[in-house]
């Protein structure tokens, strides 16, 4: 190997065996899912177990598939909290209300 | 540099001058993230306003069968798993400099693409001609159900339908040495970001709405 490839080499992040596992813990967390949906829960449970299994789902993608993982923590920094913040200051004002709803059986 | 001097200087000629760069990513790679940043709040604002009005109709309904709806919905989930792989395996070949490999690879993600729509359309078929669901209308209960499933499914498929478009552009420009690695890395960074949405959207429209035993 040349020294010129090498040193392109150094900038690739990731090999084809961490992507075909981070493929595969996917598929089999979707199938999990899958299965979750046919089980007999209350519809708050499975919506907390759906949405965390989405949460890990979406880690890994960031993490391996968008090279996060890999860039720089400033970058991360710049990305990910702002989103979390403005989902969750979304959610402070949606979620309660339509959970006060829910119980008064408004139609 | 005098004052003169730099007002004589073209703007595209500037150079970052601050230390090192605090990011180390180039412009296009930021701009795309910064973009993404803001569509993901545009997804969240949806998916949020479907959940709240989920959560508060009490006689929402739970349309989706295992087949067909459900079985396909997964079908599509795998299909763009899938995809997402072949983008990352693109994205790592473009980085090494083989060209022809990148581009075999981004043409499998761009069928994962046009099947995904494919399937998609089916189902929206299925729904509209055989179950009589429109945005407005349905015949089981709350009518926000085919608004909110319309909605959601539509904006996300035409997402995968312009990353089919781009991604042919990339394709041919990466393979016809009109762009670099970099521009194919970041039409990854827009593809995966599609597969990371249909992630919320699959247990959040499908999962949770799979018709009762």
């Amino acid at each position: 190997m040349s020294a010129k490839t090498e040193a392109i080499e150094q900038h690739v992040p990731g090999t084809t065996k961490l992507f075909l596992w981070v493929w595969v813990a996917l598929l089999v967390m979707t199938g999990l899912e899958t299965f979750l949906a046919y089980e007999d829960m209350a519809i708050l449970i499975m919506l907390t177990l759906l949405m965390g299994l989405s949460v890990i789902k979406t880690g890994f993608i960031l993490s391996y598939f968008m090279h996060l993982r890999f860039e720089r923590m400033g970058l991360f920094l710049m990305i990910v909290p702002v989103v979390v913040f403005i989902i969750c200051m979304i959610l402070i004002f949606f979620y309660p209300d339509s959970v006060r709803l829910m119980h008064m059986s408004v139609t | 540099m005098n004052h003169t001097e730099a007002e004589a200087q073209p703007i595209a000629d500037i150079t970052w001058a601050g230390g090192p760069s605090p990011l180390a990513v180039n412009k296009k790679k930021l701009g795309m993230w910064l973009f993404l940043l803001s569509d993901s709040i545009t997804f969240s604002c949806l998916l949020i306003g479907y959940s709240y009005v989920r959560l508060a109709s009490p006689d929402w309904p739970r349309p989706f069968e295992f087949y067909p709806a459900i079985v396909k919905a997964t079908l599509m989930t795998v299909i763009l798993l899938t995809s997402s792989l072949t983008m990352v395996l693109g994205v790592h070949a473009a980085h090494k400099g083989e060209r022809s490999r990148a581009v075999k690879y981004i043409l499998f993600t761009m069928l994962g693409g046009v099947l995904f729509d494919v399937i998609h359309i089916s189902e929206w078929i299925n729904l509209i001609i055989h179950e009589h669901v429109t945005p407005f209308h349905n015949p089981w209960g709350s009518p926000l159900l085919g608004g909110a499933f319309f909605g959601l499914t539509g904006l996300h498929m035409l997402h995968v339908t312009i990353g089919v478009i781009y991604l042919g552009v990339i394709a041919w420009g990466f393979g016809t040495k009109r762009f670099a690695a970099e521009d194919v890395e970041v039409s990854g960074l827009y593809w995966h970001f599609v597969d990371l949405v249909w992630m919320f959207i699959f247990p959040l429209v499908y999962l949770i709405n799979v018709a009762p035993k």
